[in-house]
């Protein structure tokens, strides 16, 4: 789960991680009073507009501003931001629409440095990276300069040394002692937010060392590792739907695995691995044919009847699904379940692209007896193989439908 | 022969009385699996089924049973502990089938093990455990569908594990173990630890290996493979066409920053001299090529 700058800060700030002062602002007037309010407790009139959406690179997009003059500014700067479809590298080419600013006071930064702490998978640990070039994709940085990165993995039985924070301080030519001090406190203080926040990703670019020595999270991201939900009942606040797909969270409302892609063919799958291997295999088969997967959806071990009703309704009312492709091997799940389940979807919403089924596993026989007595177009697959290629032919025939002379608009009757 | 559990495992679960670790349970016995015990909190003293005894901790179910091996179907919030419970009680072989347990939980059960190098496995969590056909089934695998013989499986996907294992039956070839080490970032056995008991065992002949993206444990058993492995290995890698930063179901299966593709995986599969096959259709026709070759 992803959260916002500003939520994320205030998390920091719970744990004693400093930030700079700031307010979140809905509105142009909200934006306003907030660069006010700065302007009075800082005593300088520059503030920072800062869009709030769940992506990186905001800055280069042009969703951050600073507004030197004031508050006047800072309205004309929120204006413009507000509701803009923000792009970057990480949005994809549609954008993001920016509902929420975050106005922040204005540092005087000395040095920019980057900071972020991920699971060291490798290593079965909290891997605390840091950098000399902040501020920039670090994700070039540890491409291109590797040795420009220093890591340390935290001990879970120690918790975050004081020595692996100053190992990472040297490294960063963090001198003076009282830097170093805060240095050290800012260092150990995040580790309690990943901690125990359950953060699956915590990252600060830049991390800022003031004019006046401070050292200070100038920005802030933050992931929350979705298992831990249930000991943060809290995070239900920190949900903003608009920055999810609708139709992964009506997925996940029904505790189904939902992942939106660019194709043309719904898949139903039992399993992640199996979900996974078939968007590859459709996308083998169908490579060169204008053929590929729409969706990875996943139901899982223990899904029943009405999951994989509400399963299999999602990718019917999918206006980009071209073709279905239903691919189970029952091992906990019984195909009778999922052949239920389909025909139960199908005669409500109406079978209206062609359905390749693949069943195996637990209660086969029983599955496909159910499907062949339905009365559904449905064509079986033996295999994985049979199945992918029997769908990326029935896409190529719905793609090359001809149209008839009375105007008829292709396959969709 | 064969790895791990064979008909001299005695099991415990933990987490019997609930409702997925009662069915699994009933499905483990009646494969033939040794299920001589049960644990859960407060219900000491019952039976489950009419004849498995139940305790209240593991060390009080070890004691009275003698269960060298456990089965953890306890929900998430409670899972790591009951990994731990286990870990004390000297249970060399823990196999945590539990979904969905928080990484921040699993990095301290991590630090545990390693401090246990010699004397206690985990397999898993959020995978479907272990079997050696026609002798001990541990987990959720569909029993029926595995055949006793000498192709070993290990598998970070459940149902994909299943997959290969139905395609080597199909070709009448069996199976010594097959082991699913789970789809979590942070967890037990990885395959490096698999592949090193399937190489020392004489009754495992070649290794159908299952992978997909993210992490670098496939990297890890490609180098393994070239350096210390004669058997066959055949893999298949998942993932080939998931987007970069999207969580494809398993909490450990996204590629970040570009790393973890699946396409890395492939190629240091294929310089270790393993085959990686095609398709998930022919992971079992790919090792049998190799096995006859």
């Amino acid at each position: 789960m992803k959260i916002h700058e500003y939520q994320a800060k205030q998390m920091f700030a719970r744990y004693g991680v400093p930030i700079p002062r700031g307010y979140v602002a809905f509105t142009v007037d909200e934006a306003e009073a907030a660069a006010r309010k700065l302007a009075d407790e800082t005593g300088s009139p520059v503030v920072v507009v800062k869009a709030q959406i769940h992506a990186g690179g905001r800055g280069k997009g042009g969703g951050v501003k600073v507004a030197k003059g004031g508050p006047g500014e800072a309205r004309e700067l929120s204006q413009k931001i507000l509701g803009m479809q923000l792009i970057t590298h990480q949005t994809g080419p549609a954008g993001q629409k920016v509902r929420r600013l975050y106005i922040e006071q204005g540092l005087d930064i000395a040095r920019e440095l980057y900071l972020g702490a991920v699971i060291d998978r490798d290593r079965r640990r909290v891997a605390f990276m840091a950098s000399t070039e902040g501020g920039v994709e670090i994700e070039k940085v540890a491409a291109e300069t590797p040795e420009k990165i220093i890591t340390v993995h935290v001990d879970p039985a120690v918790g975050f040394a004081a020595y692996q924070a100053r190992e990472l301080a040297f490294g960063l030519g963090i001198g003076g002692k009282e830097t170093l001090g805060k240095f050290v406190k800012l260092l150990r203080a995040l580790f309690e937010v990943v901690v125990r926040e359950d953060c699956s990703l915590c990252e600060v670019n830049p991390l800022v060392i003031t004019k006046g020595s401070d050292v200070v999270a100038l920005d802030a991201k933050i992931n929350l590792d979705d298992n831990a939900e249930f000991r943060h009942p809290e995070w239900k606040d920190l949900e903003d739907r608009d920055e999810e797909d609708p139709v992964e969270l009506e997925a996940k409302a029904a505790g189904l695995n939902y992942v939106s892609l660019d194709g043309n063919v719904g898949c139903l799958v039992n399993g992640a691995g199996l979900a996974m291997a078939t968007m590859d295999i459709i996308k083998h088969f169908g490579q060169g044919h204008g053929v590929a997967p729409a969706n990875f959806l996943d139901v899982g071990g223990g899904a029943n009847q009405e999951q994989v009703t509400k399963a299999f309704k999602m990718i019917l009312k999918s206006p980009k699904v071209k073709a279905i492709f239903v691919n189970i091997f029952g091992g906990i799940m019984k195909c009778d379940v999922i052949a239920n389940g389909v025909v139960a979807a199908a005669k409500e919403l109406g079978l209206k692209v062609p359905l390749v089924v693949r069943l195996e596993g637990t209660n086969v026989e029983l599955g496909r007896k159910i499907l062949s007595e339905s009365g559904l177009a449905i064509q079986a697959a033996g295999t994985m193989a049979d199945g992918a290629q029997k769908v990326v032919a029935a896409v190529g025939l719905v793609n090359h439908e001809p149209r008839s002379p009375e105007g008829r608009t292709g396959g969709a009757k | 022969m064969s790895v791990l559990v064979g008909k001299d495992t005695r099991l415990l679960v933990q987490g019997i009385t609930g409702s997925a670790g009662g069915f699994h349970s009933k499905q483990m016995l009646e494969y033939g699996t040794q299920v001589v015990g049960g644990v859960t909190p407060g219900r000491g003293g019952e039976k489950f089924e009419g004849k498995v005894p139940v305790f209240d901790t593991v060390a009080h179910a070890v004691k009275a049973t003698g269960a060298n091996a456990s089965c953890i179907f306890v929900p998430p919030p409670g899972a790591a502990d009951a990994i731990l419970e286990a870990f004390d009680a000297g249970i060399a072989l823990v196999v945590c089938i539990t979904e969905g347990i928080p990484v921040a939980d699993m990095l301290q059960v991590r630090r545990v093990l390693e401090g246990l190098t010699g004397k206690t496995r985990l397999i898993g969590p959020n995978c479907p455990g272990i079997i050696t056909p026609d002798a001990c089934k541990i987990g959720i695998m569909p029993g029926h569908i595995h055949k006793a013989g000498h192709v070993g499986v290990v598998s970070r996907s459940g149902t994909l594990t299943y997959e290969a294992v139905g395609q080597l039956t199909a070709l009448g070839i069996g199976q010594s173990t097959c082991i699913g080490i789970g789809g979590d970032p942070v967890g037990g056995m990885d395959f490096v630890d698999v592949l090193e008991l399937f190489e020392a065992d004489p009754d495992t002949h070649g290794v159908i290996l299952i992978g997909e993206i993210g992490g670098g444990a496939e990297e890890r058993a490609a180098r393994f493979i070239k350096e210390k492995m004669n058997k066959p290995v055949a893999g298949f890698i998942a993932g080939t066409s998931a987007p970069e930063g999207k969580r494809m179901g398993h909490a450990g299966a996204i590629i970040a920053g570009g790393k973890g593709t699946a396409a890395e995986k492939i190629k240091a599969l294929e310089a270790a001299g393993a085959r990686v096959a095609p398709t998930p259709s022919d992971m079992a026709s790919t090792l049998s090529a190799m096995m006859k070759g």
